[in-house]
């Protein structure tokens, strides 16, 4: 599944993973392989990506939309800030 | 004769030195007209998912889409945001944006009584020059935004827009820029930021169900403002593009004409050389001659 996360001022990250964890207006959900076509806005949280490889990356959002589209994920934040600790 | 040629050599050095500081400035505009680009272009891609996003929407909705930032209003209070640059020297580009203000002023609100429309400042070029008018209300608030382009800091102005115009202080929004064509070329432009225009629905249909998370009208209420906010940042960086590259061309053509300049001095320079010369060696003949007797 393919992602790519941007931001108004650069484009954050593009590339394989597993999953993406969002933190959207209903509570947050989890999107992975073949979920179906959904575009949702995001509200202030932690957004948690599982690579293909199996590495684990997260970062803090102030707010966001998703788009998910045949495997292909589309990732617009604003207030991107980066975060280590879990 | 000797004064005439001190004078003009004096002159030669005066615009070669001149000639130096426009060539450097040109440079220094070529560089930051590259930067300014760069920063145009790394907005692009966020920008256009957004419209997708935006389109796909639009095009799933039954019937026209509700906003809030689109409904026209009676005329009451209106503001002009005029993006101007804080330096000089970049030709007729601040001056084609303050004349293509004051033509909005004179004709579209030329009606409306004094105090109806509000200018919003970016820039201090703008400011000087307008700050004399009387029947505008001056809003210097974001006169200095300063070399921070970034989305969050441009993103200040267009949020206090967006919210005055929910409160009904404002009821209509224009913007007045520099489009950035390219390097020679800098477009001043109206554009009305509030209300929104008709959003443009695609043709092709949407290639897919999506499912909207929440719904789709609190989805386009809080995408709108996000476009909104990317429409103004885009008005703001071209026009930072566009002032670099007007100065980076009205410093070409100094320099070419400081080039010119020089030609014409030197000639002069020579004519007078000569001249000089040819006067001293008739009075040396003249001496001889009157010795020989």
């Amino acid at each position: 599944m393919q992602i790519s996360i941007l931001s108004p001022d650069k484009i954050i990250f593009t590339g394989d993973i597993n999953s993406v964890k969002v933190p959207g207006v209903n509570g947050s959900f989890e999107v992975l392989s073949n979920h179906a076509p959904i575009v949702s806005s995001l509200v202030t949280g932690v957004v948690k990506i599982t690579k293909s490889d199996g590495e684990v990356f997260q970062f803090a959002i102030e707010k966001g939309f998703i788009e998910v589209l045949k495997n292909n994920v589309s990732l617009l934040v604003e207030g991107y800030k980066e975060q280590v600790s879990a | 004769m000797g004064a005439n040629l001190k004078e003009v050599r004096d002159r030669i050095q005066s615009v070669i030195s001149t000639q130096q500081i426009t060539k450097a400035m040109k440079m220094v505009s070529a560089a930051k007209l590259r930067r300014a680009q760069e920063n145009i272009q790394r907005i692009r891609p966020y920008a256009s998912k957004l419209q997708e996003i935006l389109s796909n929407i639009l095009s799933s909705m039954e019937g026209e889409a509700n906003l809030a930032f689109g409904k026209e209003r009676e005329l009451k209070k209106a503001a002009i945001v005029l993006v101007t640059s804080n330096r000089g020297l970049c030709g007729g580009f601040n001056a084609n944006i303050i004349k293509a203000t004051q033509q909005l002023l004179d004709t579209k609100y030329a009606n409306y009584p004094a105090g109806t429309v509000e200018l919003y400042y970016i820039g201090k070029k703008g400011h000087d020059i307008l700050k004399k008018r009387d029947n505008v209300i001056h809003n210097r608030t974001f006169v200095n935004l300063g070399e921070d382009l970034g989305h969050e800091n441009v993103s200040r102005v267009s949020k206090e827009l967006m919210a005055r115009f929910e409160n009904e202080e404002l009821d209509h929004i224009d913007v007045i820029y520099g489009k950035f064509k390219n390097a020679a070329v800098q477009e001043t432009t109206t554009e009305q930021f509030l209300p929104v225009l008709k959003m443009e629905q695609s043709d092709k249909d949407s290639n897919a169900d999506y499912l909207f998370e929440p719904d789709k009208d609190t989805l386009l209420s809080s995408l709108v403002p996000s476009i909104l906010q990317m429409q103004f940042l885009k008005c703001v960086l071209d026009t930072n593009a566009s002032e670099h590259g007007a100065r980076m061309t009205a410093m070409d053509a100094a320099t070419e004409n400081a080039n010119e300049l020089l030609k014409d001095l030197k000639i002069s320079y020579n004519k007078a050389r000569q001249e000089a010369i040819t006067n001293e060696l008739s009075e040396i003949v003249g001496g001889a001659a009157a010795l020989e007797g």
